[in-house]
């Protein structure tokens, strides 16, 4: 029995086990699972997804109908739970950077407002600002009949605002293309100019001309009219506002409590950002005459950036992630949508791994993001 | 030398005295920082008179939802009418002694076992063995002449404390094995760990519950079912341990490979060497963090109102649903939901931060 004792039989041994036991449990639940839903009459497979949905989706970052298939519903599910979290992100990001460099601040009061702001949403759950949001909106505006009119077009109810709708007529295309070509000139005169400044020490116009070349070809189309806009303006009715741009309070509420959890998160990891970077960067700054606030901009906040990137990854990932609570106010994301479909099909199993799949796959598609982003600003060793 | 370099140089004079404007140059040294502070001062000033006008100027301290549609203020007869039901949920009335002393067991415990003092392999047991049956005994009832309790009915505070003081302190051995796992040099081992800790990472806490509560029955044999509770607590203790094998993978990282080799070298085998030497250096080190983990988590519980468990946050809101306060208490209940949550992550943040200053002094 000398083998029992031999290191490399044991490493086989405890393996295979593992292995075994996992393709055991899993074989167990896929044969009680078919069994389960041949009884149940339960159909399996991913058929469903080519068959029509039958339900509305109240709001639809790409064009939806009831008669579109369910594959296209978790489509609009997806393109949803991509919108809010991104803007969450967006909007998290820069008033996080504000709370955070305000938690720095020399002046006392203002330090403290910052850390009273983050320590209120840090320590209570995002579930229940959700909920708090969505109901002060609920309460607080009036209805829809009573909808407040802001400006000519603009009507705020409690449910939701509604501002005029630009619709592209015509030349969309070509706008498009005038954009984006403006855009890469911009970004690449902004290079140029950059390498031509480092290598002078002479300030050039830079950031003015790339953006002339950003705005000016898409403003000369229109200015030429080469674009056809019309605006489509809502009407009140008796019941509800017809036409227009209608923003949701499902999707404000969402967006605000996912963008205001960022924003805490961003304040504190940029504090710490901050504080890592050496004390002899300021100084030496000062010597050199920079003020306090270019300082910041141009040699702490840099540096910072380095330590910065790794939390911040973690934090868009959660705030990905977190979009997921809109379920809980009936913002149509991913989940919901796979929840509707869950109730019509029956079909948990599958719908389930579309969806978790899609989370994952989103997820390490933004971790490599970040990574490479990462990689791009960490300090070059030599 | 020191002689030639201090003729050189002009005699040492005394540093000019600082401007003596003490404190207040911090807050009005230059205009914009007297305008930055102004600027506080008024906001302050704003959010006081709101929080104190609404809180008790104008507020209702008796009568019922009439009152309190005529006033603008806060309704605190709701609070103290509601209060009861929002702790316990539809924990039978008269038996409602039990999960409050719980509660205040579980406090105990947790008390204790937040000193450092009291750390050992033992505490973990002690929480395993002993004080978690005795939860579910008093919560559940049965014995020693309880009335039995169906976990339907279990709800409120001690429902979100338990789903997080359980899940987690189930989730750590599980999260220990995973972090071994995923450090060990069988690469079967190795991979089955990885792929669970970043699936389970990789998605969001909701769909976990999901699977937990509706897909699992379908993987259960005809006539097996699990009680919903423990489905959703299972589903949190598998979420927790994935984070929880993050964290103490980094602890093990940070021990050095001399404590490995050294174990080793005496002739301890694996698990001797990993119970005896490496995992008492490594958990010591990922106790901060820990606890930062269990804020979120305590925070996270909330989630399990979406699949139909009644905790606290879902107890507060069918309070401010019941048809009597319906639209008169919104922000009333929320608050106190909101207070609540606070008081404990805030208490747990500085619990954290004491840690890490005691661990700063003691080099453990």
């Amino acid at each position: 029995m000398a083998f029992l004792h031999d290191m490399r039989f044991r490493a086989y041994f405890y393996q295979v086990v593992a292995i075994g036991v996992v393709i055991l449990v899993g074989w167990t639940m896929f044969s009680t699972a078919s069994g389960n839903l041949a009884k149940q009459n339960i159909a399996t497979g991913f058929d469903f997804l080519s068959r029509p949905a039958g339900f509305v989706i109240t709001e639809a970052a790409i064009a939806f109908e009831a008669t579109d298939t369910v594959g296209r519903a978790i489509l609009v599910g997806i393109a949803n739970t991509v919108k809010v979290s991104l803007l969450a992100a967006i909007f998290g990001t820069l008033l996080g950077l504000a709370v955070g460099i305000a938690r720095m601040s020399r002046n006392p009061l203002l330090a403290r407002l910052a850390l009273v702001y983050v320590e209120l949403l840090r320590n209570v759950p995002l579930l229940l600002y959700l909920f708090l949001w969505y109901s002060l909106i609920i309460l607080i505006l009036p209805p829809v009949r009573q909808a407040l009119n802001l400006l000519p077009g603009v009507y705020l109810s409690n449910s939701g605002l509604v501002v005029p709708a630009a619709l592209v007529e015509s030349g969309g295309s070509a706008l498009l293309a005038c954009l984006l070509g403006g855009a890469v000139a911009a970004f690449a005169i902004r290079r140029v100019s950059m390498r031509k400044r480092v290598a002078t020490g002479r300030s050039n116009h830079g950031g003015l001309i790339a953006t002339a070349a950003f705005v000016l070809p898409a403003l000369l189309l229109w200015l030429a009219g080469g674009v056809g806009i019309s605006w489509d303006f809502p009407t009140a009715g008796k019941f509800r506002l017809t036409g227009g741009l209608h923003v949701r309070p499902e999707f404000v509420a969402l967006l605000f409590g996912l963008a205001l959890s960022v924003s805490a998160n961003v304040a504190e990891i940029v504090r710490a950002g901050i504080q890592a970077v050496n004390k002899g960067q300021w100084e030496a700054a000062a010597a050199l005459g920079l003020a306090r606030g270019k300082t910041m901009r141009l040699v702490v906040l840099p540096q910072a950036l380095r330590i910065i990137i790794p939390p911040l990854t973690n934090t868009y990932l959660t705030v990905f992630k977190n979009s997921s609570l809109a379920i809980a106010i009936g913002y149509p994301d991913l989940v919901m949508v796979s929840n509707t479909v869950m109730n019509q099909t029956g079909q948990a199993i599958e719908t389930i791994a579309i969806f978790m799949g899609v989370y994952l796959a989103l997820s390490i598609a933004i971790s490599l993001l970040m990574n490479w982003y990462n990689a791009h600003v960490a300090l070059k060793e030599r | 030398m020191a002689d030639v370099q201090t003729l050189a140089l002009a005699p040492p004079q005394p540093a000019p005295a600082a401007p003596r404007l003490g404190r207040l140059s911090a807050y009005f040294g230059t205009p914009g920082n007297t305008l930055v502070s102004v600027l506080s001062i008024a906001a302050i000033v704003f959010i006081a008179k709101l929080a104190f006008g609404w809180l008790v100027v104008d507020a209702v301290f008796s009568g019922n939802g009439e009152t309190c549609k005529a006033a603008s203020g806060a309704c605190w007869p709701f609070v103290a009418q509601k209060l009861r039901y929002m702790l316990f949920g539809f924990y039978p009335y008269d038996e409602q002694w039990r999960p409050m002393l719980a509660l205040l067991l579980l406090f105990a415990a947790f008390l204790l076992s937040m000193m450092p003092r009291f750390w050992s392999r033992g505490l973990l047991f002690a929480w395993i063995l002993v004080v978690l049956p005795v939860l579910y005994i008093l919560m559940a009832g049965g014995v020693f002449g309880l009335t039995p309790v169906a976990t339907t009915s279990w709800g409120g505070l001690p429902l979100s404390f338990m789903l997080s003081f359980v899940g987690l302190t189930l989730a750590m051995p599980l999260g220990i094995v995973l972090a071994l796992a995923r450090a060990s040099n069988l690469p079967a081992i190795r991979v089955l760990a990885v792929g669970f800790i970043e699936i389970v990472r990789g998605v969001p806490l909701i769909s976990i519950l999901f699977m937990a509560t509706v897909m699992l029955p379908l993987f259960m044999p005809e006539g097996v079912t699990i009680d919903k509770l423990l489905r959703a607590q299972v589903a949190i203790i598998l979420f927790a341990s994935a984070y929880i094998a993050e964290i103490v993978r980094g602890g093990l990282q940070d021990v050095p490979a001399g404590q490995y080799e050294a174990g080793s070298s005496l002739g301890l085998h694996y698990w001797q060497v990993m119970r005896k030497i490496v995992l008492p250096q490594a958990l010591k080190k990922v106790i901060p963090p820990m606890v930062g983990l269990f804020i979120g988590f305590f925070q996270d519980t909330t989630l399990v109102t979406i699949v139909g468990l009644v905790d606290f946050l879902d107890t507060v809101r069918s309070a401010i649903r019941d048809p009597q306060w319906q639209g008169i208490a919104v922000l009333e209940g929320y608050l106190v939901a909101a207070a609540v949550y606070f008081t404990f992550s805030a208490l747990m943040g500085a619990y954290s931060r004491f840690l890490e200053k005691h661990f700063r002094t003691t080099h453990a």
